[in-house]
Order: structure tokens, then sequence, then C-alpha cells
């Protein structure tokens, strides 16, 4: 078979740039730890989600503090809100904190996008999405689905609040305060 | 001799394939331009927000299914008569294109149902707002799927029209090389076969009889991977009928000849190796997948990029020679002497450019780990409609202003609309698309009717939203003018009288290195499509297990209707 010359100079330097681009990939997720969204979050039953039935921090979803500064955030989407995330529930979580989300979907296929993050996974029925992330910029970062869902598909947004982290402890403080003074004031009224 | 005289049979089959793919394309783009007027907020009076995506199916269905699928089958049948000269078996082409027809009428009232306010038609609402993808649990009627299936099953008896041709040609010419479009053609179908597996999987085991009640659950991880196993593939059998054009016709256009055949024949070759074990590049955000299956489908696809770079190489040192065969000289200067009037070689020209800026942001989205910042952004349909949406639709019309003539017989008509048609195409695409490229980057999803939010406002990394806003709809609806402008062309030519002599003829003009330089192997498809098949073991066998072993409908999900 016949090569040209200059099909050979092209074909090796098309082969350069292929490896090159694979080398820059693999460094990415290796060298700079780029991690993949992957199996690590395992199965659930969608069923049991729906129902708030599945003996996991998936049937209260929240904000849940692991340790010192490891925060897991469950959410469940749902057509046509992000549980906590939509409307006037946005995700709050302290600045430089580690935050673990874990999520999954009661119903159909979701999107769970965190906007200008690398935020970015979807959210299939019976799968739990797992990425980790850590904001060290305080501000509001928007949250969208974005994949559709269903006929109000394009009213499922929400937000990811991102405080310092002293105005977040004191808020969990308040937070903890007003739970302590409403068991307190339910024992009284007993 | 006109193609039409030579083989009258064969050119009834083309022009029926043509016509449904004209009329596809037609109401396609009309979806197309009342999505782009009502998702920018500049004119919402056509469809509600919650029909908008009744409109989305039927665009993505009747042009990235309906419409590739009957150009490309009209294309490889005229390119197999023309290439083995005989005329093809016509009662399976006939039987081919009366199943596809039935498919898509099927999908088309499935979806416009939607619009008609979902009937109950035999126990389920007639309505498919489930979108190109028709991700489960998100329920479609069943004849959605049975239609979607037709096209599909219809496209493969297709096939066995081409094969048979093929090896009644072997026997009157035993020793002779394939012809190279022939050559395309199989190895395309092939690449078809292999991959519409995982589709027909998932539409017949799962989906059918789901939507039909006779299965309670599906599991939607599964028949989505079967469907990406599908979903990539296809985007190929939209892009080697463009090659073919661009290696056999375009060199004739430009006034010369094929550079080199064998090396054309390895790219089409490897397209066929590698087109399907790159699935796991639409699912890199997708949980329930090991981390080490998009790796390799990562490295597939970056791989799939080295047919294409030398497809690059080889069209445009086709055009160069053509355009030197005219007297032209210079480094570049010979750009300038090409036949920039003529819209088959234009349309052809300005598709294989714009295909060069798809291509770059197309390795943005194979970057599994870059990709994080683009997945499901509205920079995807960006990027497609540089690829199908250009590359192949605007070479399909381009190729058509020289091919309709020939199958008919006819003199093409409106040769004014027809010169300034890919032009047309080309700015709204570059209009509409650059746009959609920067608002994905400004993380603006796709696939929705209404790109703000209570919670939040996007913002521009480049540009304001407003301004990205208004290119798509400039964009947008300058595509629409050029789709119609492309239709009226060619409904003047059908509808017109014979007469006159035609000023093209399908005669292809020999490569400059023939078929005779290139290895015989080539020509085995029995060892390729093994090693194929292998490949896709690898890439596909261990996840797929896993994804079974909990059992073929679990975690399962109920039908949702949308």
């Amino acid at each position: 078979m016949q090569v040209h010359r200059f099909e050979k100079v092209w074909l090796g330097a098309a082969i350069l740039l292929i490896v090159g681009f694979i080398a820059t990939i693999a460094y990415g997720s290796v060298g700079v730890g780029v991690g993949m969204v992957d199996d690590s979050g395992g199965q659930i039953s969608a069923q049991a989600v729906q129902n708030g039935n599945t003996g996991t921090q998936f049937d209260d979803p929240g904000v849940y503090q692991e340790s010192e500064d490891h925060y897991v955030v469950y959410v469940v989407a749902r057509q046509f809100q992000f549980v906590p995330g939509s409307g006037d529930t946005p995700i709050r979580v302290p600045a430089g904190a580690n935050v673990t989300f874990r999520v999954t979907s009661a119903d159909v296929t979701h999107g769970f996008s965190v906007v200008e993050t690398n935020i970015n996974t979807m959210v299939i029925p019976g799968q739990v999405s797992e990425v980790s992330a850590r904001f060290n910029e305080p501000g509001t970062y928007g949250l969208v689905c974005h994949e559709y869902c269903g006929a109000a598909h394009h009213t499922m947004g929400g937000s990811v609040e991102v405080v310092p982290p002293e105005e977040y402890d004191m808020q969990q403080e308040n937070i903890d305060q007003s739970a302590a003074d409403a068991q307190a004031g339910e024992e009284a009224d007993n | 001799m006109v193609f039409v005289d030579s083989y009258p049979k064969t050119s009834k089959i083309v022009r029926s394939e043509f016509i449904v793919a004209f009329v596809a394309l037609g109401i396609g783009a009309l979806f197309g331009v009342v999505q782009a007027l009502h998702r920018t907020g500049v004119f919402r009076g056509f469809v509600s927000s919650a029909d908008y995506y009744t409109i989305l199916t039927g665009h993505g269905v009747l042009l990235a299914l309906v419409f590739t699928t009957f150009f490309i089958s009209g294309l490889f049948t005229w390119a197999v008569a023309n290439s083995l000269e005989r005329e093809l078996p016509h009662r399976i082409a006939w039987s081919a294109f009366w199943i596809m027809l039935t498919g898509t009428v099927l999908a088309a009232v499935s979806i416009i149902g939607g619009i008609a306010g979902s009937p109950s038609i035999l126990g389920h609402d007639l309505e498919a707002d489930v979108l190109f993808t028709f991700y489960a649990p998100m329920k479609a009627h069943p004849a959605f799927y049975i239609g979607a299936a037709l096209i599909i099953v219809g496209s493969w008896i297709g096939g066995a029209a081409y094969f048979k041709a093929l090896w009644e040609w072997r026997e009157d010419n035993p020793d002779e090389r394939i012809p190279l479009q022939t050559f395309m053609v199989l190895t395309t179908m092939l690449m078809w076969y292999i991959s519409t597996i995982g589709v027909a999987v998932e539409v017949v085991a799962f989906l059918i009889p789901w939507s039909l009640g006779l299965i309670q659950n599906v599991d939607p991880l599964l028949t989505r991977t079967l469907f990406w196993y599908f979903g990539h593939p296809v985007v190929y059998f939209w892009l080697m009928p463009a090659y073919l054009v661009w290696y056999t016709i375009l060199p004739k256009l430009a006034g010369g000849r094929l550079f080199s055949d064998p090396l054309a024949r390895v790219v089409f070759v490897a397209f066929l190796l590698l087109s399907t074990p790159v699935g796991f590049h639409h699912q890199y955000t997708d949980p329930g997948i090991p981390s080490g299956y998009k790796f390799i489908a990562m490295t597939n696809t970056m791989f799939l990029l080295l047919p294409s770079l030398l497809t690059a190489f080889t069209v445009v040192a086709s055009v160069e020679h053509g355009a030197r065969q005219r007297g032209a000289s210079g480094y570049l200067s010979w750009l300038r002497d090409l036949p920039w009037d003529k819209p088959a070689f234009s349309g052809c020209m300005l598709a294989g450019l714009m295909f060069a800026a798809g291509g770059f942001s197309g390795m943005i989205n194979a970057g599994m780990n870059i990709n994080y910042l683009i997945h499901n952004t509205i920079w995807v349909p960006g990027h497609f409609h540089l690829t199908v949406g250009t590359a192949f639709a605007l070479t399909a019309m381009a190729i058509s202003y020289w091919l309709v003539p020939q199958i008919t017989g006819k003199k093409l008509r409106q040769r004014g609309l027809a010169v300034f048609q890919p032009y047309v195409w080309f700015v709204g695409m570059a209009v509409m698309s650059n746009a959609m490229h920067r608002a994905g980057l400004a993380g603006i999803p796709r696939r929705t009717a209404e790109p703000t939010y209570d919670e939040f406002a996007f913002e521009g990394v480049a540009g304001t939203v407003g301004e990205m806003r208004l290119q798509i709809a400039i964009g947008g609806f300058l595509l629409f003018v050029g789709a119609v402008m492309f239709l009226v062309v060619m409904a003047d030519t059908l509808l017109a009288r014979r007469g006159g002599t035609l000023s093209v003829n399908s005669n292809i003009p020999e490569p400059l290195s023939g078929p005779d330089h290139s290895p015989r192997i080539l020509d085995n498809y029995k060892l390729w499509t093994a090693i194929a098949l292998l490949l896709i073991v690898i890439a596909y066998g261990p996840p797929l297990a896993s994804m079974v072993a909990d059992g073929l409908l679990a975690p399962g999900s109920p039908p949702i209707p949308v």
C-alpha cells in the first residue's frame, strides 16, 4: 500500500495529538484528582425513595455533618423540585468544608448541576450519585435539573448557599437552640 | 446516459426515499424555528411551555431519525447501483421503504397526539413527549416505540438489498476489488447492524412490553446504557454517508479526483472498529458505572479522531488537486479558484468547514473531566447542530442539488435560490451555534422551555445572556429560511417536466492512488466485524454484566406518564 509522504507526516501528527489528549485527561484524573461520578453511591429502590421508607437519610433529606469539616448532603430529586435545594429551602453549606452530595431520584431521570462548577451528575432512579466538592468562595450558586423530566421541567431549579464558616456555625446553633426551645415548650405544655 | 435512464427502477426507490426525507426535513425545521423563538423569549405564541417538549420530541425524531435514515437509504441505494453498475434488488428495497414509512407514521402520530390533547387510543394516552432519547421510566404511547423499532428494522432490510447486490456482482466479477462507494456503504451498514442491536434490545425486549403493561418495571440505568450503545454510533451512521460524498463526489465537483482510495478504505474500517465501543462517553456523569469503563470509552473516543483527521487531509488534498487541475496556483490562493457558485460544491465545503469546528467542541465533550463543565448544557446542542445539523444535513442538501437531477432526469430549477442556500445555512448555523456554545459555558441547560429560574440568574462568561438568546433566535430563523429555500428548489425540480440535457452525470473519476494499491485484507469484512465485536465485548461486557447481575428488571421503575 502506497502512503504519500504528506499523509505519513499528517498521520504521525494526528496520533501524537490523540495520545496528548489522553495524557492530559489521565493527568487530570490521577494528578489533579478530578474524580469521576462512578458506582460508589450504590443502589436504592426508587419506589422506597418515593414512599420515604428507605431506612436511610434519604427519608429525611438535608445536610448532615459527618465530622469536623465534612458534610454530607442528601438530596431527593422529584418532579419538579430538589429536596432540599428548590424554592425557599436552599442547600446551605459552610465555605471551605468538604461537601459530599448524595443525590437520588424518586421518579424519573433528572440532572443535578451546580452552575459554573464541576458538580454535574445525572440522577437516575435506582442509583445514588455521589460527588464531592469544596466551595472556597461564599455566595449563592445556581442549581439546575438539566435532564428533561416532564412538562414542568423548566421550573426545576434551586440554589446552593455557601456561607462563611463562623456564620454557618451560628446559624446551626440557632437552629439547634430553637429546636431545643420547641422541645422545651412541648415538655412544658405536657 | 443519465442515471434514471440506466437504472429506472432504482431511481424510483431513491426518489421515494428522498421525498419522505424532505417532508420530514420541512416539518422538523418548522418545529426547530418554533423552539428557537420560544425558548429565547422572542415569540412565545405558538405553544405553551408544557407543549414545547412535544415540539422538541418531533424536531429530534423527524430530523435525527427520519430525515437522516431516509436520505441515507436513498443515497446508499444510488451509490451501490452506480458503483456496481446494476439495478438494486427492488423487492427488498421497496419492502424496506414501506416498513420504514409505517414506523415513521406510527411515531409521528403518537408525537403529534400530545398537541392534540393526548386522546386515549387502545387504552393508552396518545402522546410521546419523551424526546429523542426516550429515557425510561418516562413513558410514551406503545405506538411510539413500535414505530421507532420499525424504522430501524426497515433500515436493516434496506441493507440486505445492498449486500445482495454485492453478491450478485461478485458472481460476475470474482476477482475485482469492491468498488469504493459500495465498500463505504457496506462498511457503514455493518457498523449500523452492530450498533443498532443495543436500541433494538432496549425497545423490543424492555420498552414495548413495559409500555403495554406486560412487565411492571424496567431498570432505567440498563435501558439508558443500551440506548447509548447505539446513541453514539448513530452519529457515525449520519457522518459516514457525508464522508462518502466528500471522498467520492466532492473531488469531482472541484474538478479533480480522490487523492487516495486505500486510505479512504482504511478510514471506513477504522469507523467500523471504533464507532460502537464509545457509548459510555455519553454516560461520564452517570452513577452506577465504574470510572474505569468510562476511561476505556474515552480512549476509544479519542482514537476515533484519527479517521476524521485523515479525512480532513484527504478531502482537502483532493479538492486542492482539483483546483490545480483547473489552473490554480499558490499556497492558499487555489482556494479562490474553486467553484464556489456551484451549490453542490459550496454546500459540501461549508459543511466540512463547520464539521472542523464541531470536531473541536466534540473533543471537549469527549474529555472525561472537562466534560463536567458542559455536560447537558446548551453547549451540547451547539455541538451537534454543527455535526449532524451541518456536516450531515448541509451535505445532504448540497448533494441533492447534484443527485436529484440525475434520478429524475430533470434540470435543477430555481438556481438562484440554490446558489445562496448553503451560505444562508452556514451563516445561520454560525450565529446560532457559537451563541449556544458560549451559553453552555455559562451553565445554561439544554432541553428546557424557559431557561430562567426563580432562585438565581445566569451570567455570561463572554457576552451577555440577552445577546446570546438573540443570536440563537436569529440563527434559528435563518436556518428555517435556509430549509425553506432548499425545499422550494426541490419541489420545483421534482414537479417540473423533463427536458433538455443535464449538466451533471454520475461518473466518478478514478482516484490518483487506486484500489490496486490497497491491501486485499481491507475487503475482509468477516475479520473486521470479528475485531469490532471483540472491542465491544471488552468495553461493554463487564459493566453490562454487573448491571444485569441483580436482575434484568432491577433496580426497577414502573412507567411514569409525562
